[in-house]
């Protein structure tokens, strides 16, 4: 274990830009953390914390100069990997004879800063689903290929979260390369840094001012400790796949007609939600032609489109099919759950619907008897 | 080969390099109208080479030029190398725009996917085939492959209704398999017409006196959801036993490859690990409302 200092994270940066990463890092943009490519350390956001409720989301300054005092934005990973609109191929129309130029599969070098404990799961579910399936997605596997990931354990909390109870945070466990803790003011501005790869390691040698002595790790155990009993968020984990698999009659999703606006945004912001369309379009003299995946959702009455009409006509059923299959049926499909309780549903949902509230109304009464 | 249904193992793809979303391109040979809003394409590969081999029960996804792609069955002979067939109903823009298509036109297929009737467990015992309009476009490559081989299996009955008498698929080829003397052909219609002297009723009447007097049958249903329904809960009212019925499944589909999250079913991912499924599998699901 290393200790690792703003400057030596500064080196860290060079050098991985220097071995042709494009680095992706946390920026502050429109009053909100968003990702977007930095060229340095001087581009991270300092001395913030957000504050995160039900539809609601605020920076404010915290008065230090802390690297990691927020929690997460509204934007993911995944738009890096498992992009919003991704083309699939051209066609062209020659005489009668169609012909197809598949899009070229680009792999991309690309490095990671700051991702959280809960975005490593989910980059771990989007792979399962995208990349070690039957069938791969060639896009996403190429540009997965290689990602060097710097995570950072969560010692603040958001309102919002819950990693805690689904086991997935406020510690890193893995799928990483490098992993810091921030030691609050009185550990400096500095990081306790761990390699979880061998290049990780080899980058950690070349940067870190040296070992943490046991001061420093005791201090990082007690706030990740402290972290994970400041959860905004919880939900029992336990037996929920089960419980909801019998749900579907609950009056619940009925009662969620009326508060659901099916507008997306929960989908849109949740960082394992992988369903896409297709479309199709054509050039004004018809001669040529494009297909283009993009992000879809199932809230939407096209999702379950059949002819005569959708499938899931009614807004309750659509968020009975969303939290069902985050919570329960995405197990047996894809062997975890397909939420990583990072709470971001939570906070952009317009209206403030909470994913933790409902599962346990929910299950309450059907998951108790 | 791809899976039964019910079964572990998943599809050899040896096509796996490839892209699945990268459709091939097909060449229209013919097509012809099976009534009047039903047609059916006979298509080949443009590249000359051979179509893709498929089993019965699987679907291809069509793509048509700058309009979009749906999933269809596969409707011909799983047997022959000869060309692919697909049986459309004109419900919608893309089938009505391939509806349009001309021999020497092109389209895009992708597949086959999903997996397949159960052939290989009915060898031995008698297969009842129940379908419903044009859900007698799946089955009809189990017809071709049980009466192409037929000392592999016991007695085999098909019981097929629709809508009214002009809705009737593949008229020509139910006379030919209803006049041979190893297939039982039985044959309704919602609604009579002046010229109609057959039944007339829904399918299930049809089961309600079907010859299912041995035991072991395997039934293999396709139509409407409510329609399956109903025909699985006559067929356990006439003894059979659940693990013997199997039943082909529906739902939008973007992908065809279990990753657009489209054609999810509960726990099932249709386009994966159906549509073909064991009835007890999905006993569950059928008949609620909006899953």
């Amino acid at each position: 274990m290393y200790l690792l200092e703003p400057d030596g994270l500064e080196t860290l940066l060079a050098i991985l830009r220097e071995k042709g990463y494009r680095i992706t890092g946390p920026k502050l943009r429109d009053g909100s953390v968003v990702l977007g490519t930095i060229d340095s350390t001087a581009s991270m956001p300092r001395g913030i914390r957000d504050h995160q409720g039900p539809g609601r989301y605020r920076l404010e300054e915290t008065g230090d100069d802390s690297w990691f005092s927020y929690t997460l934005g509204s934007d993911s990973w995944k738009k890096l990997f498992f992009h919003p609109n991704k083309p699939l191929f051209n066609a062209r129309r020659d005489g009668g004879l169609l012909q197809i130029e598949p899009e070229p599969v680009r792999e991309s070098l690309q490095a990671l800063i700051g991702v959280r404990p809960c975005e490593l799961q989910a980059l771990a579910v989007q792979d399962r689903v995208l990349a070690k399936g039957e069938f791969v997605d060639r896009h996403y596997a190429a540009s997965r290929k290689g990602t060097f990931i710097v995570a950072v354990n969560c010692t603040v909390p958001g309102g919002t979260c819950f990693c805690a109870s689904m086991g997935t945070g406020p510690k890193a466990s893995g799928g990483y390369d490098i992993a810091l803790t921030e030691l609050a003011a009185d550990g400096g501005g500095r990081f306790v840094a761990r390699a979880g790869t061998g290049l990780g390691e080899r980058l950690l040698a070349a940067t870190a001012c040296g070992k943490a002595d046991k001061g420093e790790i005791e201090l990082e155990r007690k706030l990740l400790e402290a972290a994970a009993g400041k959860m905004g968020r919880t939900i029992v984990a336990d037996g929920l796949a089960a419980a909801l698999a019998g749900s579907h009659d609950h009056p619940r999703w009925e009662e969620l007609e009326d508060r659901c606006l099916a507008c997306a945004n929960c989908t849109m912001v949740c960082p394992t939600c992988y369903c896409y369309t297709v479309e199709d379009s054509t050039d004004l003299s018809g001669a040529t032609a494009a297909r283009t995946r993009v992000w879809d959702s199932c809230f939407t009455a096209d999702h379950s489109y059949l002819h005569g009409g959708s499938v899931r006509e009614t807004r309750g059923a659509r968020y009975r099919q969303w939290l069902t299959h985050k919570l329960s049926t995405w197990h047996e499909q894809f062997g975890s759950s397909g939420c990583t309780g990072c709470g971001r549903c939570i906070t952009w949902c317009p209206v403030g619907i909470d994913i933790t509230e409902e599962a346990q109304a929910v299950c309450g009464t059907a998951g108790g008897s | 080969m791809s899976p039964e249904p019910g079964s572990s193992s998943r599809t050899d793809r040896t096509r796996a390099a490839l892209d699945p979303m990268v459709p091939r391109i097909y060449s229209v040979e013919r097509i012809r109208r099976n009534n009047h809003d039903t047609f059916t394409l006979k298509l080949n590969p443009a590249d000359g080479g051979k179509p893709d081999p498929f089993s019965a029960g699987q679907f291809n996804m069509l793509y048509i030029f700058g309009v979009g792609e749906i999933p269809v069955s596969i409707s011909g002979d799983p047997a022959g190398d000869g060309a692919l067939m697909h049986t459309i109903r004109e419900v919608g823009t893309v089938t009505r725009a391939m509806a349009r298509l001309k021999p020497g036109n092109s389209i895009g297929v992708r597949g086959p996917f999903g997996s397949h009737w159960p052939l290989e467990t009915a060898v031995g015992s008698d297969v009842v085939i129940v379908a419903g309009g044009i859900g007698l476009a799946p089955l009809r490559p189990v017809i071709y492959q049980v009466t192409a081989n037929r000392s592999r299996y016991g007695r085999m009955i098909l019981l097929y209704g629709a809508r009214a008498p002009k809705e009737i698929l593949y008229r020509r080829q139910l006379k030919a398999w209803g006049g041979a003397f190893d297939m039982d052909v039985h044959v309704t219609v919602d609604r009579g017409e002046r010229d109609w002297n057959g039944e007339i009723g829904v399918v299930t009447g049809l089961i309600r006196r079907a010859p299912l007097d041995r035991r072991g049958a395997i039934a293999l249903i396709c139509g409407p959801e409510i329609m399956m329904r109903f025909s699985a809960q006559e067929l356990l009212r006439r003894g059979m036993d659940k693990d013997r019925i199997y039943v082909s499944m529906e739902r939008n589909m973007k992908c065809g490859v279990g990753l657009c999250g489209h054609c999810q079913y509960g726990t099932r991912i249709i386009c994966r690990d159906g549509p073909v499924y064991r009835y007890d599998d999905i006993e569950p699901l059928l008949g609620r409302r909006e899953v």
